[in-house]
């Protein structure tokens, strides 16, 4: 089975390893404003990263389960949103520190900074989106039997990840915005002229690395569920 | 008073920092070697938490060996 499999876990420490100390040691371009603080490139940005693979994981598992009406496919579908929702909720955290230090005017009074920087387009969709990915447990918490649970919330699920793409990739794009990528220039991420080649020597690896522990810990979860609910049965 | 004194400096120890093409980067740190304390640290917290999932998953294999066989 894919998850007691050993090579991607160690794969996955590899990659974190190289990330975090090539993240402080290798060199990056002098930017004013962020200075060495555009390292937040490899742990923020792969956050969303990692929560956008999981949520399209978890999407994959739901239309297979509406496809077989297997029960483990919704299993799989619940922990990988979880975990979505947890870098998500990460990569806001993350977004929050980098903020104060860049975004944050010490011209102005902390309250305008706030306003300022609460108005971003793609803030509110990430927490637009997240939002209706708590809704998505909610609404599995709501329903007693399992496979009407199953079903609703996996077409639910699909509505959730659809919403995704217009709340933060395309609506943030098209507007001012305080994020790299507004008014139309573009994905500033995957774009060859906007990531310097020195960083992207760190960020596709880091990417890689922090979706495998994404799925690795969702790997865990299944497996400790399964292994409760096999011995509920053999009591 | 002697804080807001204080706060002013800092505006002026900037300016001797922009000796470096205008910027202010973490040199000082990579020269004195610090910048190593810094990496050591958070490989340390990352590989605590690494150790813990590992420790975990091996638990659980021991157990699914026991429930299947």
């Amino acid at each position: 089975m894919f998850m007691n499999k050993w090579w991607w876990k160690i794969l996955c420490i590899v990659l974190l390893v190289y990330a975090i100390a090539g993240g402080f040691l290798l060199p990056v371009p002098r930017k004013p404003v962020v200075e060495e603080s555009i390292r937040n490139l490899y742990f923020h940005v792969c956050m969303w990263f990692a929560m956008m693979i999981l949520f399209t994981a978890s999407v994959v598992q739901a239309i297979k389960y509406l496809r077989t009406n297997s029960l483990k496919y919704d299993i799989l579908s619940r922990q990988y949103a979880v975990m979505g929702i947890v870098f998500g909720v990460l990569g806001y955290a993350t977004g929050m520190v980098w903020a104060s230090f860049t975004w944050a005017d010490p011209n102005n009074p902390a309250t305008a900074s706030f306003a300022a920087i609460a108005r971003d387009p793609k803030l509110i969709g990430a927490a637009i989106a997240l939002l209706i990915y708590f809704a998505y447990l909610v609404l599995r918490d709501s329903i007693q039997d399992m496979d009407k649970k199953a079903r609703i919330s996996a077409v639910y699920n699909i509505f959730a990840f659809a919403f995704l793409f217009p709340s933060i990739w395309i609506i943030p794009r098209l507007v001012d915005s305080l994020h790299p990528g507004g008014n139309g220039s573009g994905n500033p991420a995957l774009n060859f002229n906007d990531v310097d080649p020195r960083m992207r020597l760190v960020f596709y690896p880091a990417v890689i690395g922090w979706t495998l522990l994404g799925v690795w810990i969702v790997s865990l979860k299944v497996r400790m569920q399964n292994l409760k609910e096999k011995s509920l049965i053999h009591e | 008073m002697k804080k807001s004194l204080l706060f002013l400096s800092m505006f002026f120890v900037q300016e001797i920092l922009f000796a470096q093409g205008g910027v202010t980067m973490a040199d000082e740190m990579r020269r004195s070697g610090k910048i190593y304390v810094v990496v050591a640290v958070l490989l340390v917290i990352f590989l605590g938490i690494i150790i813990y999932l590992v420790r975990l998953d091996r638990k659980l294999s021991r157990l699914e060996k026991n429930t299947n066989s």
